[in-house]
């Protein structure tokens, strides 16, 4: 069965720690970093890459924009 | 060419001189004594006759807010309006300055203060030269003192307009509003098209292309050094204009030993005063303003040491006055009359106040 | 198949989604997790997918996007407070086959800019109003709005909004949708994945109703303001879906200038 996975690349300087992407994940794949960013954010990353399924959920509710989603149908 | 000549009300004259101009656009709201504009304008259909754009708003806030759009887009727009008109459009006025727009505003001025009189006044002087609404910038104001030159004003203020982006007034009242005059009228002027807009516009809202910036059009800038540099810019444009753009009328003035300084209709009332002490032998001639900012203040100075004294007539309590004040810098009398609230001096009672003031002072 | 790494995901041809190329490489100066940001990259997408860029006019309020004129790539005009029908009116009128916006908030659009927001909708202008409803003034500091809700506690009404004294909050979108000059009335959120789907759907149908010239479309974001609520942004959220949206409703008022009944 085609299964999908997907990936996000976070721009971690324009970030501002909002967590607005991180609730929105519908597979907890995303949380806040300990460490902070150039402006003081704790950014958010991939805590959990594997179960991303690449819905654009995070990058469509994110204010600044900074999410960029990537998706692929592995066999 | 054949000259077209026309009987007008000074209104009228506007409104008709607007759409021969090749104007864009008309936004006003109606109030004694200038609804002629809007009037004349809705009458003459200039929608099928150019294309211009006629709209009565809501208020005259929403109207100069509306020439702040179309002057943003690079239009040639106007507005009209009486003194308590113009007082709400003074926000507006103040941000088309700010983002340096070109427009033209119509002032046909009433008495005041408050809801006045609806009868004629020149007590806007101070409103329509000293900036009027907040922030440090001028508005080119010109004078006319008869129809045909309500007219002709409305295709140089446009000029002005446009050569210097910023705001210009045509300072009337009601007697010259309402009155009717021959005037000869120009021939019917093509609008500009869109690109000849987005040419001589560059910096106009028009939509962006792939191959420019963004045109924006704000008066606001919070980073303070930048905000002093504009206002700088601002004030050197007002310095050239001032230096280029000064324009009166001198009648009598050769041998004059006592001058009346004046604009509008005070000025034709004066005419006649000075017709009357001519006639008794008394050598009084008259500075007409014909621009009141930039004021005339070097032709001042250069008559100052020819004269034995200045009488300033307007219809006010003493706004230009303090102008020509500063110009004479107190080497010679300098004296105001004026009736206010809606009256209009006669000729006589300028005559009298010569006399009293200035000869016999 | 073999273990498949980040490495072989994040590759050109395996690009869903970025940000829109209407939206300029400005930090926006909104608070983090401020719906503002969200309603601008919905705009930014929606005029890059209808390819209109060099067609559209936006209008900025005063408010706290006053600057939005610095984070979208278009020509933009900024109005004074509550003037940005007026400005909008103009743009439209002289230059009819271009996209016109405003973008306002609710002190600017609700209190005083409401005479500009009435005649414009109600002359039927065809232009399309985006309205930021946070229920606050959240540029200069977090008074009451129009549409604060009663018992809210603002800056300026420090105790909550006591409705005797202070007046009811203003719905005027419903408002709105009762003037003939309206074309298309909806009010929408940005606050979860699915209500900005909602909402881009919107919007596009508000930006498309200009080729039809029947008169405005107007959409309505209810949103956050984290910091005149002093919330942090996910607690806002839920704030506003618990007390915001029991008092404004999501959902169409008018669509193709027929009333939605509910
Ligand atoms: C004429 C005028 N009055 C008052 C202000 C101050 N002011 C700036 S923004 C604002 C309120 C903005 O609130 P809103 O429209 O709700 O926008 P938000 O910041 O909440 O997005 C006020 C009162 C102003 N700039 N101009
Ligand atoms: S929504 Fe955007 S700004 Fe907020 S934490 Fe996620 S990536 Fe950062
Ligand atoms: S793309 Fe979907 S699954 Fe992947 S991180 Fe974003 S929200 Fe989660
Ligand atoms: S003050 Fe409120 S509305 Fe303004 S940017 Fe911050 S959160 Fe957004
Ligand atoms: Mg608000």
């Amino acid at each position: 069965m085609a299964k999908i996975r997907g990936a996000v690349v976070v721009d971690v300087e324009a970030c501002k720690g909002c967590s607005v992407c991180v609730v929105a994940c519908p597979s907890q794949v995303l949380d806040l970093a300990k460490e902070v960013n150039g402006k003081g954010y704790n950014y958010s990353y991939m805590k959990n890459p594997e179960a991303c399924i690449g819905c654009e959920n995070c990058a469509i509710v994110c204010p600044d924009g900074v999410i960029t989603v990537y998706k692929v149908k592995v066999a | 060419m054949e000259k077209e000549l026309r009987l007008m009300k000074g209104n009228e004259a506007v409104a008709e001189a607007a759409i021969r101009s090749g104007a864009d656009a008309y936004f006003g709201y109606p109030i004694t004594p200038q609804s002629e504009v809007l009037e004349h304008l809705m009458l003459e259909k200039p929608h099928e006759r150019t294309g211009m754009v006629v709209l009565q708003a809501e208020s005259e806030v929403s109207a100069i807010n509306m020439v702040y759009g179309a002057a943003g887009c690079g239009r040639m727009v106007m507005t009209s309006s009486s003194s308590p008109g113009i007082s709400l459009k003074q926000e507006g006025i103040s941000y088309i300055a700010g983002a340096e727009l070109p427009c033209l505003i119509l002032n046909v001025v009433r008495g005041g203060p408050g809801l006045g009189t609806i009868q004629p006044a020149q007590s806007d002087y101070f409103q329509s030269t000293k900036g009027g609404g907040h922030g440090d910038y001028r508005l080119i104001v010109l004078a006319p003192a008869s129809v045909q030159e309500m007219y002709d004003f409305v295709e140089l203020g446009f000029n002005l307009a446009f050569k210097y982006r910023n705001p210009v007034m045509i300072q009337s009242d009601g007697i010259i509003g309402q009155m009717m005059e021959k005037l000869e009228i120009g021939p019917q002027k093509q609008r500009r098209s869109a690109e000849e807009i987005a040419k001589q516009c560059p910096w106009a809202t028009v939509g962006k292309p792939e191959n420019r910036e963004r045109n924006i059009i704000t008066s606001l800038d919070l980073v303070s050094a930048r905000q002093e540099q504009h206002n700088h810019k601002l004030q050197a444009k007002y310095k050239e204009i001032q230096e280029k753009e000064v324009r009166y009328e001198l009648i009598n003035c050769d041998d004059a030993e006592y001058i009346i300084v004046s604009y509008g209709s005070s000025a034709r009332l004066s005419m006649k005063a000075m017709d009357i002490l001519r006639a008794k032998g008394v050598k009084v001639g008259i500075l007409r303003l014909i621009t009141l900012f930039p004021y005339p203040t070097k032709i001042i100075q250069e008559l100052t040491p020819k004269v034995k004294g200045f009488l300033a007539v307007e219809m006010s309590c003493g706004q230009m006055v303090e102008d020509l004040r500063l110009a004479v810098e107190f080497k010679k009398p300098v004296e105001h009359f004026g009736r206010v609230g809606g009256m209009v001096p006669s000729p006589e009672e300028i005559v009298e106040a010569l006399e009293q003031k200035i000869i016999g002072g | 198949m073999a273990e498949i790494t980040l490495k072989d995901i994040i590759k050109e041809e395996n690009l869903v989604y970025k940000r829109s190329k209407i939206m300029t490489n400005k930090t926006l100066s909104y608070c983090p997790g401020c719906g503002h940001g969200t309603a601008h990259q919905i705009i930014a997408h929606t005029i890059q997918d209808m390819g209109i860029q060099e067609q559209t006019i936006g209008v900025s309020p005063v408010g706290c996007s006053v600057l939005m004129y610095d984070f979208l790539d278009l020509d933009i005009q900024q109005a004074a407070h509550g003037r940005a029908p007026a400005v909008a009116t103009a743009i439209k009128r002289l230059m009819p086959d271009k996209f016109v916006f405003t973008y306002q908030g609710d002190g600017d659009l609700a209190a005083i800019g409401t005479a500009e927001t009435i005649h414009a909708c109600n002359r039927g202008e065809n232009i399309t109003i985006v309205f930021i409803n946070n229920g606050i003034y959240g540029m200069t500091g977090g008074q009451m709005a129009p549409t604060t809700l009663a018992g809210m506690p603002t800056s300026t009404s420090p105790y909550g909004r006591d409705t005797s004294m202070m007046g009811n909050p203003l719905k005027i979108t419903e408002l709105l949708a009762m003037l003939p000059g309206t074309y298309y009335v909806t009010r929408q959120a940005v606050h979860t994945p699915r209500a900005v789907r909602q909402t881009k759907k919107a919007i596009r149908k508000a930006f498309e109703n200009q080729k039809l010239n029947r008169g405005v479309s107007f959409v309505e974001i209810v949103s956050n303001c984290n910091s005149g609520w002093k919330l942090p942004p996910v607690k806002a959220n839920e704030w506003m879906v618990e007390n915001m949206f029991p008092f404004y409703p999501l959902g169409d008022m008018k669509v193709d200038g027929e009333l939605v009944n509910k």
